[in-house]
């Protein structure tokens, strides 16, 4: 590795293309093997990771505004997605207004790396101002729900996916290995979406036992702590990315995969209230951004305080 | 300036306005989704009904016609609501080349139905909510019979059924700020209505309760 001097990132890149391959000639290699059996599912979700990987390495690579414009689009989208299922009332058109135009406030103040302000925002002042805004509207029948419901989408899709925008602040560690704010994202993303994968992969093959029977029955125990230790162990692969040692990198690991499989779960259990298998339509084979990103929502936060109180 | 250079930068006007503003805010503000698009590739002349909650309605179902095809649809607008001022009628007659229909004060020299029919006999489609108003989205209104009227006098009238889905959420009657709720349109297939007036509003309201549930 040390005669051909890639960066970092570039290295990320040939090793996610060469998972992909992996993973494309897999398929290709089932069809083969067992071609009664019908893997048209599989094939339409190995592809869109192609899709969002190149648009992901995309945005990441260009330019930090691009990443960010990227990262406050996905916050757009999926608070969309949540709102659009959720029974809401005609007096909650105002506040939904503004908690909309918290998005680009939000990714505004990560921008300018107001680092006070990026953590109050939305925690406090959109807290405080939109049950006002309901308020006005003057509609005491629901008020608790409207409240209550828009900050939680504020605080899962908006206030928790912009701490990736501002992770790719981060640039102090290590200087000479190339490791920045943008490899970070990168580890905390590869982790985050491998052990979503793993996870699904280890219970389809040996998942028995169920962990969250009334909330998700997809989820068993084999499947939790198969992805989140072959997640954990190919985490070492992307080592480079980070300021970490081999044994850091397996504990933040673990942690990344525990806090993102609880945010999977806190979906689930969204997903079941509001009455949908999946969120939207927008990703062929995985159903909407919030099918995606729900794991983020919980590891990006958590991720972000530990590289920031410890580093 | 003549009359058809007049048509021609009104026709522009329309077809840069749908294309730089309105559809990229239907597909990335809005996130418009379609079903049975293929049902638009029906011939003009033709009258496209749907029901109605919001001004997005039309905005939302032009926007999905090729640009070359919108010079030749006419939404059926109320004279007296989009001829309030002189600013508004005439975005509404360039932008949208709206066809004014009277709801009060009608001349029989003048009356609506001829004008939609002699609109139809040109060539031209037309767009039109047989609610005859904006409603709150929740369920369909009550149909006004003028489509029925325009199958009788036209025979084998091709009528495209629509349903819109959303759009009261999003921009209800009395806003002015949309908030982005994913939105849908839904075409039924291109049909013939057939006997009494009533059976033949039956005939809409069956095809729109449909789409509405599917």
């Amino acid at each position: 590795m040390s005669g051909i001097a890639l960066s970092p990132i570039g290295t990320m890149v040939a090793v996610t293309a060469a998972i992909l391959i992996a993973a494309t000639l897999l398929v290709i290699l089932l069809r083969r093997l067992r071609p009664a059996k019908d893997f048209s599912e599989l094939s339409a979700r190995i592809q869109s990771w192609w899709m969002m990987a190149g648009v992901f390495f995309a945005a990441i690579l260009v330019d930090s505004r691009v990443s960010l414009v990227f990262f406050a689009f996905l916050s757009f989208w999926a608070l969309k997605e949540f709102v659009t299922l959720l029974e809401t009332r005609a007096a909650d058109h105002r506040a939904l207004f503004w908690a909309f135009l918290a998005v680009p406030v939000q990714y505004v103040l990560v921008g300018m790396g107001w680092y006070g302000m990026f953590v109050l925002f939305i925690p406090v002042y959109m807290f405080l101002f939109l049950p006002l805004r309901l308020v006005i509207a003057g509609e005491a029948a629901g008020f608790v729900r409207s409240a209550s419901q828009i900050q939680w989408g504020l605080m899962a899709f908006v206030f928790g996916l912009s701490h990736l925008g501002y992770l790719l602040r981060f640039d102090e560690p290590l200087p000479g290995r190339g490791v920045d704010g943008r490899t970070l994202v990168l580890f905390l993303v590869f982790v985050t979406e491998m052990s979503d994968v793993l996870q699904y992969a280890w219970g389809k093959l040996l998942g028995r036992h169920k962990i969250l029977p009334t909330i998700s029955p997809n989820k068993t125990w084999e499947g939790f702590v198969g992805g989140i230790l072959s997640a954990s162990a190919l985490s070492l692969l992307v080592r480079f990315l980070t300021p970490f040692s081999v044994w850091e990198t397996l504990i933040v690991s673990l942690l990344i995969c525990v806090v993102g499989f609880f945010g999977g779960a806190v979906m689930s259990a969204v997903k079941r209230d509001l009455g949908t298998k999946d969120f939207g339509s927008l990703i062929p084979g995985h159903g909407g951004v919030l099918d995606r990103v729900d794991s983020l929502c919980y590891s990006a936060p958590i991720f972000f305080h530990y590289v920031r109180y410890f580093h | 300036m003549s009359a058809t250079s007049t048509n021609r930068l009104r026709d522009l006007a329309q077809i840069l306005f749908f294309a730089l503003f309105v559809r990229p805010f239907m597909a990335l503000f809005i996130g418009l989704r379609v079903r049975g698009r293929e049902h638009l590739s029906v011939p003009d002349p033709f009258v496209l009904v749907a029901n109605h909650s919001s001004h997005l309605d039309t905005l939302s179902l032009l926007s999905l016609f090729p640009l070359g095809r919108l010079r030749h649809l006419r939404p059926c607008a109320a004279a007296d609501y989009f001829g309030r001022n002189r600013a508004v009628l005439w975005l509404s007659r360039t932008l949208f080349n709206i066809l004014p229909i009277a709801r009060e004060n009608i001349l029989p020299e003048d009356h609506p139905i001829q004008r939609m029919r002699r609109t139809l006999e040109s060539g031209e489609s037309l767009l039109l909510f047989p609610e005859g108003t904006r409603g709150k989205g929740s369920e369909i209104g009550e149909l006004k019979a003028g489509v029925a009227y325009l199958a009788e006098q036209i025979p084998g009238l091709t009528i495209v059924p629509a349903y819109l889905e959303n759009m009261a959420r999003a921009l209800p009657k009395g806003e002015y700020l949309p908030v982005p709720f994913f939105c849908e349109v839904r075409f039924a297939p291109p049909r013939r209505l057939s006997g009494t007036r009533e059976q033949m509003l039956g005939q809409i309201r069956d095809d729109m309760e449909t789409l509405r549930h599917g």
